[in-house]
């Protein structure tokens, strides 16, 4: 395969990308984007990020071999890539790390986020206290109820912590108040995206601090079996830590690229977030991109069992890589989701994050298409333990019992 | 037939309010529509509701869920036009956001908008950048693609931005999404300033003014004056008090035009 250029000058991945918001916030984005390139060139600010990742996440994060899983499926060896043990928990420090620092070395003193299941937010609310960062975080009112425990973490950690009240109430809306509270204090303050959406250069920054994943998993693979991997799989809402594993393999083309997308209560339903499935293409938070919207573009509401996967958009390279075909884009349902919770706990004693277990479903429905000598490198993006308690007032008291 | 330029050249300052289409309903909304023009208004901006305005701040936003709620869609919108259009010879600028624009195709969207007496068109989440194919596809069908500036534009994208512009220019008052401001004049009037000096076209502010005094101070300096949460949030409160929306903007409307017309200056 020729070389990836993507994105181009004009901040697009093929026919998707962009910058498509209001003009207050052009000048900061054009800024933003000349600061970061030239960032992403200097070795003092490489090497200091390289030293938080290590020393303060505990990078490198092991490629671990799930020999029971493997036995269990009677399939294809599979690799769980274990971002669940970085500090606060999921991949999601990866990026706040590298974006607080840039927000430092570009001035700022305040930086916002957005979250839905929390995870950024917590990653946002602790680089910011590490930092000494002045922090907000917009946290969609349905979702605040969901994942209550981390609101109080993120208030612990001294971050302030807003409720979206319009619109679903989830992550969308949140991300929609993160913009205006922006659009507001744009002077002063870093906004912090979580995943690889949003105006350019957004998804390319996030996807570069993302990309340690997937160059760490590619040198493990090397490293442990001497050769790459058949397919690499993850879950994708708006898709961070898949486009982090993906996009160091992009230019292997004997490599499957697979991202899993919330079916929610399937795809014959109106309860899912399968954007790559069921959308158009479309603009939603300043990007072009594939979004769920109704004939007259009204954003559609996602749903998922996973919070973090409650997003009606994508990042728009993975719009990209499903339209070129370089990339598959697979539906998992909630309930599939459960199942792989469950089994992953009780055979490897890892608690997968319900976003990540969508990656290990994939591979539970479809071991079988694969040879036994082929190798599968599962992105396990975050740790379940935030959505114990969600998942036993689902399953009832006697949830151990029943899935014995 | 220009009828934004023939405004413009009456020779007097500009009321400009705006209003969601289908807010609270659409017979309400075209009620209210006739009503701010019969009481003075110089043109309307009429607002396609949409789900995700990120744009707007918390009054618009609550309009465009009232009209959506009412099953509001951008035909509905067009076919409001349409009706205002029918007593009334004062320009009518769409403000709609990209996305349903886009699902609507930027053809068929600006075909009919001019069929049906639009004037002009304002997409806020469509920076220069990203213009060249609605602003095209506007011009194909003589709609006037107004552009916004913000304080945080800068000389230099000012300047090419105007060089785009078609009908008037729109000087965002302020950092931040609409809504209604204790003080608004100051950088809205240096931001006039900068497009004066590399447009000839009418430069017209809005954003966050809300008051019969901003009007005055604005329309001092600037072409025109846009209000918009402050007519939107006396729609809704309006309505949920059980008053009439129709009364309550038609005298808003004659406070602000007097407002206005004390600024009058030739230009």
């Amino acid at each position: 395969m020729s070389h990836y250029p993507y994105p181009d000058e004009t901040g697009r991945y093929g026919a998707f990308g962009g910058r498509y918001v209001p003009e207050t916030l052009m000048s900061a984005l054009l800024q933003l984007e000349q600061d970061y390139l030239r960032l992403s060139r200097d070795e003092a600010f490489q090497a200091e990020l390289k030293y938080y990742l290590e020393q303060y996440a505990g990078r490198p994060t092991p490629l671990y071999y799930a020999e029971r899983l493997t036995k269990h499926l009677g399939g294809p060896k599979i690799y769980l890539k274990r971002e669940d043990l970085n500090h606060t928990g999921a991949h999601k420090i990866n990026n706040a790390i590298g974006q607080a620092l840039l927000a430092l070395r570009t001035g700022k003193r305040r930086v916002i986020a957005e979250t839905g299941a929390g995870q950024h937010g917590v990653a946002t609310a602790t680089v910011a206290a590490r930092f000494g960062l002045e922090c907000t975080v917009f946290m969609g009112e349905e979702d605040m109820r969901r994942q209550a425990l981390n609101v109080f973490r993120m208030r612990m950690l001294g971050a302030e912590v807003v409720a979206a009240t319009s619109g679903t109430r989830t992550l969308k809306d949140a991300t929609n108040e993160a913009i205006r509270h922006w659009v507001a204090h744009v002077d002063d303050t870093h906004y912090i995206i979580g995943s690889v959406v949003g105006p350019h250069p957004y998804p390319m920054i996030v996807r570069d601090f993302q990309r340690v994943i997937g160059d760490e998993a590619k040198a493990q693979i090397l490293a442990q079996e001497g050769r790459l991997p058949t397919s690499v799989v993850a879950c994708v809402g708006g898709g961070s830590n898949a486009m982090g594993i993906f996009y160091p393999f992009i230019e292997d083309e004997e490599v499957e690229l697979v991202g899993c997308e919330a079916a929610g209560h399937g795809l014959h339903t109106p309860y899912h977030a399968a954007t790559i499935a069921r959308g158009r293409p479309g603009v939603l938070h300043g990007a072009k991109t594939m979004l769920l919207q109704d004939e007259y573009g009204q954003v559609q509401p996602a749903h998922s069992i996973s919070a973090g996967l409650d997003y009606p958009g994508i990042g728009p390279e993975h719009a990209h890589l499903a339209e070129t075909g370089r990339a598959r884009y697979v539906p998992v349902t909630d309930e599939e989701a459960l199942e792989a919770f469950f089994l992953l706990s009780k055979l490897e004693g890892i608690i997968p994050a319900l976003e990540s277990a969508h990656a290990i479903a994939y591979v539970m429905r479809e071991a079988r298409r694969y040879r036994a000598d082929d190798i599968i490198v599962v992105c396990l993006s975050g740790r379940g333990d935030k959505d114990v308690e969600q998942v036993a007032a689902r399953e009832g008291e006697t949830a151990h019992g029943s899935h014995s | 037939m220009d009828r934004i330029r023939e405004a413009f050249a009456a020779g007097h300052k500009l009321l400009i309010p705006f209003v969601v289409a289908g807010d609270p309903d659409y017979a309400r909304s075209l009620e209210i529509a006739r009503a701010i023009l019969d009481a003075g208004a110089d043109m309307l901006e009429i607002g396609f509701p949409y789900s995700d305005p990120l744009a707007d701040g918390p009054v618009i936003q609550a309009a465009a869920v009232r009209s959506l709620k009412q099953g509001t869609r951008l035909v509905d919108c067009l076919r409001l036009v349409q009706d205002i259009r029918a007593r009334s010879s004062k320009p009518l600028v769409a403000f709609t956001y990209v996305n349903p624009l886009i699902q609507y195709g930027p053809e068929r969207f600006f075909a009919e908008l001019a069929a049906a007496g639009g004037d002009g068109v304002i997409v806020p989440d469509v920076p220069l950048e990203e213009a060249a194919e609605v602003a095209a596809a506007a011009e194909a069908h003589g709609i006037r693609f107004v552009p916004l500036v913000a304080p945080t534009s800068g000389e230099e994208r000012i300047r090419a931005i105007v060089r785009e512009a078609r009908g008037f220019v729109y000087c965002v008052s302020s950092l931040g999404v609409t809504g209604e401001r204790q003080d608004v004049s100051r950088q809205a009037r240096a931001l006039v300033d900068l497009v004066r000096r590399h447009t000839d076209l009418p430069a017209c502010v809005g954003f966050g003014v809300s008051r019969p005094e901003h009007v005055r101070e604005i329309a001092a300096f600037a072409d025109g004056v846009i209000v918009g949460s402050a007519y939107v949030r006396r729609i809704g409160e309006a309505v949920d008090a059980g008053r009439d929306p129709v009364a309550a903007v038609r005298s808003f409307t004659e406070q602000l035009k007097q407002a206005a017309l004390e600024a009058i200056r030739p230009r």
